[in-house]
């Protein structure tokens, strides 16, 4: 999952290089090109995802209570009334924000076994 | 059957053959070798299709990992399981000791039995809330029966973990 993330931390320092005016070191002029196809990503990354969680007739209810206190640390208030729009909504929106972040919510919300995926606000 | 805790560890008494062997076959259970169904629910992608460099990613970097955790569990679980090798009384009941440090692999391996076993029998929601269909039936009926055992443990183990906190 490290790596995951590590290439996921170059190519946004890569697309960030690309959009600043100065040009710093790591950034040549033989990079530039792979650089350019990365500016999409940076505006991406920038936009507000939504952590969103679907229904699962499967996973136990309290189990999906344990699970949003422990990674999002919400308190079982909190995190009962997630798990009852999951159950009668079919989905519940956990976490906006910042794409990684966003991303390593999903992760952790796989390695619980919950369908989890991560939608662009808007 | 009689579940009570004892200091550190959850026991589970008077667990007869059947139920013992119904146990016994949850590392397999969890890990589905034949089954795309299973292996579609367990490693389930990030994102709608449209994000194909991130499901890409997710695939190569995630899923290896995500397989890894899963994996450790089970084995957890397995090596607990060998306690209930009755070699001298194969059909005497048995007890079972589930350490509370073990509690999180123990979730993680009957859900991924739980949902792996429900994904390649595509049980409905008015299957799955069925809890008083017989498992003598077809191998379908033992399935479900077996997903329904899993989440009374999965349940037990939460309300255990609960009271520690």
């Amino acid at each position: 999952m490290l790596t995951f993330f590590m290439n996921r931390l170059r190519r946004n320092r890569a697309a960030q290089c690309a959009v600043l005016p100065v040009i710093d070191a790591p950034c040549s002029a033989l990079e530039m090109p792979a650089i350019e196809k990365q500016e999409a990503t940076s505006e991406e990354i920038e936009m507000p995802w939504n952590v969103v969680v679907h229904n699962d007739p499967v996973n136990l209810m309290s189990y999906v209570t344990m699970v949003f206190q422990r990674i999002f640390g919400y308190p079982r208030e909190r995190a009962e009334k997630h798990m009852l729009e999951v159950h009668h909504n079919g989905r519940s929106i956990l976490w906006s924000g910042m794409r990684e972040r966003a991303e390593l919510y999903v992760q952790q919300l796989h390695g619980y076994l919950l369908l989890a995926t991560i939608e662009k606000i808007g | 059957m009689e579940i009570c805790r004892q200091n550190e560890a959850l026991e589970i008494r008077e667990l007869d053959p059947f139920l013992a062997e119904l146990l016994r076959q949850i590392p397999e259970s969890a890990q589905p070798k034949d089954s795309p169904a299973a292996e579609e629910r367990l490693f389930s992608p990030p994102a709608a299709p449209e994000e194909k460099v991130l499901c890409a990613e997710w695939k190569l970097y995630v899923v290896p990992e995500l397989r890894r955790l899963f994996q450790s569990a089970t084995e957890t679980v397995r090596e607990d399981l060998q306690q209930l090798r009755c070699t001298d009384k194969p059909f005497a009941n048995c007890t079972l000791r589930i350490p509370m440090a073990h509690a999180d692999a123990w979730l993680s391996a009957l859900n991924q039995a739980r949902l792996a076993i429900a994904a390649t029998y595509q049980f409905s929601d008015h299957e799955l809330c069925d809890h008083y269909r017989s498992p003598l039936g077809s191998r379908r009926d033992l399935s479900l029966f077996q997903v329904n055992f899993y989440g009374f443990l999965q349940e037990c183990i939460l309300r255990e973990m609960e009271g520690n906190d």
